[in-house]
């Protein structure tokens, strides 16, 4: 195992299939909005928080001649099961369906998404399982397709972005959360927002790249929303995986959100333990991008201050280019601390994966 | 009772030289009022100051104290907390021995009024009664430049107006701006702060008029103030990516009451998505963490409390122990104490760093 940074058999929590255009999607649609999207001329729902040919998008060789990356299940399989000898591959697909303003297009585009994920991705390689799109424009939408995919195991998650019209702890949103607890499915947070809000709290930023980082600050706002309005105690079940996040902003948040929590908590009185221990029992983060420098030793300082071997979950979050060669796991994680992340804690936090993965 | 106590005890403890690097007097309008135009005393009279949030008096979130002020700050006399420097020094500055203070005037000083001609007035009148009130009285208290920042050049005016003026430690400018920190808008404070040979400090609060996260408004007061930290890491973020520090290399930055727990991680996070998207902003010329080591301060308060201790003296010596100052935030309900804020296992030399050999070579104290 010593040169390999991989781990084989691992559950690779990010792994991100492309949606080529919306024609790839109208087979699936109903027909009033099949018929709607080719009158309308409505071909792409590319998201702007991952500009496709930006590098981060993809690394280059993982583009086919197109430029897209990850097109098919195939070229994912090779990859992740190949290359990396990785056991299942969660697939977060993160066409921009969670953008579109009408509730009633969201939820159809969601309903074909899903669609499409289970008949052209998990139909073709049994290794494969996905997260669950949702409308959150309209909570009865999204609680609707919860209840629809969670029919299909092969569903092991909900997904939304990190970044949305208004803070996810808000208590209307709750019945999403009953559900996931219902279905034991954990809800997954991925970088992205829904451009509802500007990508910071100071504005439009210039570049790209701190739409990107911002990210991490979208990350940050959700946590603090989700324990404060007291979702996580009203349900002790749920698991949350934050993905994508860069995990390393994790320790100086809460120290602060800590701190403020010891001299504030008669506002949020619901909340009647300390934030880093609901943040242990409920939240996951999963690896990649691990914000730090390049130096094992300083990888080793930014794990230690997690103060957790539960927390984290391997994930390549192909194709986006985060790392270079085979280096899924950076180098700095203990041999022990790899098999913990790479298996234990994903059968820890998806319970429907459990049935397979023995 | 206890303070007579405590003081007794602390007497004994003098010897340490302590900069505080964020103090708040509470200035009145009254106190502007010689030195605002009748049309803006009368506008102040009739329309009062509007934030970019609805309320007209008060705050968006309601503090979880009146003035979001330490019970015992009301001065005997009257008055509201910090505004009476006599009781100030009684409580404060003799209190704990403080050789130096820097002023940071908060409300009512007009900064990111909706109205920005009306911010222009305020933050000028704002400085002349720091001068009159507080400077002038106490060689101990050093005045900060209040500038309208929403009006890039009516804010370089009100600086090179105050440049020279040795009562003047620094440039003072709000987190929560209107656009991140980094924007064009902006260039002119940096450009008249580096021309007057001024630190720019950057104090947590404000109304951008922008929802506090990138998912809209929260729902508390916990929340407003653990976002501060997250703006904060979005203004670092922009002042570096749109170059501001290859334009004005000797710019020096303070960051006040934002915490710092969060900047190395950002740092981190920051240089490894350069790498990847360097062609996106070729006008950076050094990795973002070097920026950051190279331009920015912290004070200390709020100071992180980390579950193991160890842990806190790791991140301040990644940040470094010269870019760290003390301050203590009086007479806000979340103070930190001097005498105990710090961790007590820092060096003799790296605590006479933080209380003041920091702070004195940045804002040229001697």
């Amino acid at each position: 195992m010593t040169d390999v940074l991989t781990e084989v058999g691992a559950i690779d929590c990010d792994v991100h299939p492309s949606v080529p255009d919306v024609a790839a999607l109208l087979p699936h649609l109903e027909t009033f909005w099949r018929d709607s999207a080719v009158e309308r001329g409505l071909n792409s729902l590319d998201s702007n928080s991952y500009p496709l040919k930006s590098p981060l998008t993809s690394r280059p060789e993982w583009r086919n001649k197109s430029g897209l990356p990850a097109a098919t299940a195939k070229e994912v399989g090779d990859q992740v099961f190949g290359r990396w000898q990785s056991g299942f591959a969660i697939l977060n697909c993160l066409y921009g369906v969670q953008l579109l303003f009408s509730e009633d297009m969201a939820a159809a585009f969601c309903r074909a998404l899903n669609d499409y994920i289970a008949k052209e991705w998990l139909d073709r390689d049994p290794r494969m399982r996905a997260s669950v799109v949702i409308p959150m424009q309209n909570v009865e939408y999204a609680v609707d397709e919860i209840e629809r995919c969670a029919r299909d195991k092969r569903f092991v998650q909900v997904l939304v972005l990190a970044m949305q019209e208004v803070p996810l702890g808000r208590r209307h949103f709750w019945p999403i959360y009953a559900a996931c607890e219902r279905h034991g499915l954990p809800l997954g947070i991925h970088a992205g927002s829904a451009y509802r809000n500007p990508v910071t709290s100071l504005g439009w930023p210039t570049w790209y790249i701190e739409d990107y980082a911002a990210q991490a600050q979208g990350f940050q706002s959700q946590l603090a929303s989700l324990i404060t309005e007291g979702a996580v105690a009203k349900h002790p079940g749920l698991k949350i995986v934050l993905i994508e996040s860069g995990v390393t902003w994790l320790p100086g948040f809460l120290w602060r959100f800590g701190k403020f929590w010891r001299g504030l908590r008669t506002e949020v009185p619901w909340v009647d333990r300390p934030p880093w221990e609901i943040i242990r029992d409920h939240f996951r983060l999963t690896i990649q991008p691990f914000d730090a420098p390049d130096s094992p030793e300083a990888v080793e300082r930014a794990i230690e201050h997690l103060r957790s071997d539960d927390i984290l979950l391997y994930a390549s979050d192909y194709p986006h280019w985060q790392f270079d060669g085979d280096a899924v796991v950076p180098a700095g994680f203990s041999p022990a601390l790899r098999r913990k992340i790479a298996i234990d804690n994903p059968l820890a936090t998806y319970p429907r994966l459990k049935e397979d993965a023995r | 009772m206890n303070i007579e106590v405590r003081a007794r005890e602390r007497g004994q403890n003098t010897k340490l030289d302590i900069v505080d690097c964020d103090f708040h007097p509470k200035l009145t309008v009254e106190q502007m009022r010689p030195f605002l135009s009748n049309q803006w005393w009368n506008y102040i009279q009739t329309y009062g100051n509007r934030s970019r949030h609805g309320y007209a008096k008060g705050y968006a979130y309601p503090k979880m104290t009146p003035q979001a002020a330490r019970r015992d700050a009301w001065p005997p006399g009257g008055g509201l907390p910090a505004s009476d420097l006599d009781f100030v020094r009684q409580q404060h500055l003799d209190f704990y021995g403080i050789s130096a203070a820097i002023m940071n005037p908060l409300s009512p000083t007009g900064q990111g009024d909706m109205n920005v001609e009306l911010s222009v007035a305020m933050a000028s009148a704002a400085n002349d009664a720091q001068l009159e009130c507080w400077t002038r009285r106490d060689p101990r208290l050093k005045s900060s430049v209040v500038v309208p920042y929403e009006d890039g050049v009516a804010s370089a005016a009100e600086v090179r107006k105050r440049a020279g003026n040795k009562d003047f430690a620094q440039v003072f400018m709000l987190s929560r701006t209107g656009e991140a920190a980094g924007r064009k808008r902006y260039w002119p404070i940096y450009e008249a702060a580096v021309e007057a040979g001024l630190p720019v400090g950057i104090h947590a609060f404000g109304y951008s008029g922008w929802p506090m996260t990138s998912s809209g408004y929260p729902s508390f007061y916990i929340e407003e103030m653990t976002e501060h930290a997250t703006s904060a890491q979005v203004m670092v973020t922009s002042m570096i990516m749109e170059g501001i520090f290859e334009r004005w290399p000797d710019l020096k930055i303070v960051l006040i009451e934002c915490g710092f727990g969060w900047l190395p991680a950002l740092g981190w996070r920051l240089d490894k998505q350069w790498k990847r998207l360097k062609d996106e902003v070729p006008h950076l010329k050094m990795a973002p963490s070097e920026y950051i080591k190279k331009h920015f301060w912290v004070t200390t308060q709020p100071m992180e409390e980390t579950e193991n201790p160890d842990h806190l003296l790791e991140v301040m010596n990644w940040i470094g122990m010269d870019r760290i100052m003390f301050s203590s935030d009086y007479p806000h309900w979340d103070f930190d104490d001097p005498f105990v804020s710090l961790p007590p296992s820092l060096t003799d030399e790296q605590r006479r760093k933080i209380y003041s050999g920091n702070a004195r070579a940045l804002y040229r104290l001697d």
